[in-house]
């Protein structure tokens, strides 16, 4: 077992922080439900990121505050939001236009699990008691042209969440290309699983170990 | 002489009979025809099938529907909500029924409806549980699979302004399925902020055309 305590973990604002190095300018991007709208406290001011919400609007702002709330201005997870300069309205089937024909670049959701081969798990666990709901994730998930995962590297009983097969139920096959977690970043390649970046007090072998799957080395 | 004004609520939706399968508009709150709804529970209709994204969320609308008893079946992306109580209760106890359709599937199932196309093939869905027993085809080496249309007998929806001709504006994300659902329903009953006078409506920013509303009720029309 791996001593995860020397580790210095990246916290939800650090994998934030990692991914926008990966959004390029003029980027349409869609942010999921939960951890990934942490990401719009982020966004470069010197780059023009257009952020998409699935309920029909292009050129969302920042979370709305004062006056500036109107219960008819919402985002994905029903928050009150704004509109930036630009912003486009549009009805739920062209707003899925843009999400189902690819026309959004980059998706960034949270999961459960993600596989070897880029299959996602992130819209229900097995609790049968849980009421199932998958919103746009199905859609979103193999839409966009780039799907990014922001993760916990592992469960809370310490399992990584980097699997051989998902054994939630799945999202989208073959969708992933990218996971951003609190420990590392992992592309998903045909070759397999490519560790891009790790933290710091963390060696590649220990990542590999905790990962329970193969992981290529980056640095090697 | 057209006129779709209609002057009370229970008028508009004085024909909905027991078991029909009813449209109704809205992203959580945001679109969700309140004043429709409620003249709904008024007026008694049961054994009703609800399409909407959701299954209602803290006591209102939909939410007082499903937990009058009034839903047999809700069609829904999303039917977890923040004190979606009554719908949570009869789930469990198998007194609801839910089908469950990703977003998008449901959003392009309704255009679908509204479009006169009896069904489509989407990547949306392949290889999960939702996807059980859906015919499936490769095209160009993508796998996708069958889904089917929908349309329903009333479209209840929220609209910002209207007229007598029954075209339509929206505000803000309250738009979300409102234009689809309005194509797909045999009888579209729009809810609006303020009805003004033929020809006050820019053509250029009308967004559902009138020939799909039959009905329009103003906010603090007469129950």
């Amino acid at each position: 077992m791996i001593d995860l305590s020397k580790v210095k973990k990246r916290s939800t604002a650090d994998i934030a922080k990692r991914i926008v190095q990966d959004i390029p300018d003029g980027a349409s991007v869609n942010l999921g439900i939960g951890q990934p709208m942490a990401i719009s406290n982020y966004l470069p001011h010197d780059r023009e990121i257009l952020l998409h919400s699935e309920n029909g609007l292009l050129g969302m702002g920042p979370l709305a505050t004062g006056d500036q709330i109107d219960p008819d201005i919402v985002n994905a997870g029903k928050q009150s939001v704004t509109m930036l300069s630009g912003a486009s309205l549009c009805h739920h089937a062209d707003s899925f236009v843009m999400i189902r024909g690819g026309h959004i670049d980059i998706c960034v959701l949270g999961a459960f699990q993600v596989s070897i081969k880029g299959d996602i798990a992130n819209w229900r666990t097995s609790d049968p008691n849980a009421i199932p709901a998958v919103g746009g994730a199905m859609d979103l998930a193999l839409g966009a042209k780039k799907l990014f995962v922001m993760m916990e590297h592992l469960t809370k009983s310490g399992e990584s969440k980097l699997v051989q097969e998902c054994t939630y139920p799945l999202t989208a096959l073959d969708a992933v290309n990218c996971v951003y977690t609190d420990l590392a970043t992992i592309a998903v390649t045909p070759q397999g699983l490519l560790a891009i970046d790790w933290v710091e007090g963390l060696s590649f072998e220990e990542l590999q170990e905790i990962s329970n799957v193969a992981l290529i080395n980056s640095q090697s | 002489m057209i006129q779709k004004i209609i002057p009370s609520v229970a008028e508009a939706l004085r024909d909905i009979a027991d078991g029909s399968t009813i449209f109704i508009s809205g992203f959580g709150g945001a679109g969700l025809p309140i004043l429709l709804l409620d003249a709904l529970l008024e007026q008694g209709a049961k054994n009703l099938t609800l399409i909407s994204n959701n299954a209602g969320a803290s006591g209102v609308g939909i939410a007082k529907l499903v937990g009058a008893g009034r839903v047999k079946k809700m069609v829904c992306s999303f039917p977890r909500q923040p004190e979606s109580g009554a719908f949570d209760e009869l789930y469990r106890a198998g007194k609801i029924e839910l089908e469950l359709v990703p977003q998008g599937t449901l959003a392009e199932r309704i255009r679908a409806g509204g479009a006169g196309i009896g069904g489509f093939y989407t990547p949306t869905g392949f290889g999960t549980e939702l996807a059980k027993g859906e015919d499936t085809r490769e095209i160009d080496g993508v796998n996708y699979i069958f889904e089917k249309a929908i349309k329903a007998d009333y479209a209840l929806i929220k609209a910002d302004k209207g007229d007598r001709w029954g075209n339509l504006t929206y505000h803000g994300t309250a738009r979300n399925f409102g234009p689809v659902m309005a194509t797909a329903a045999r009888c579209t009953i729009a809810q609006v902020r303020e009805v003004v006078e033929l020809g006050a409506l820019d053509p250029e920013n009308i967004v559902t055309p009138g020939i799909f509303v039959k009905r329009i009720v103003q906010m603090g029309a007469a129950s």
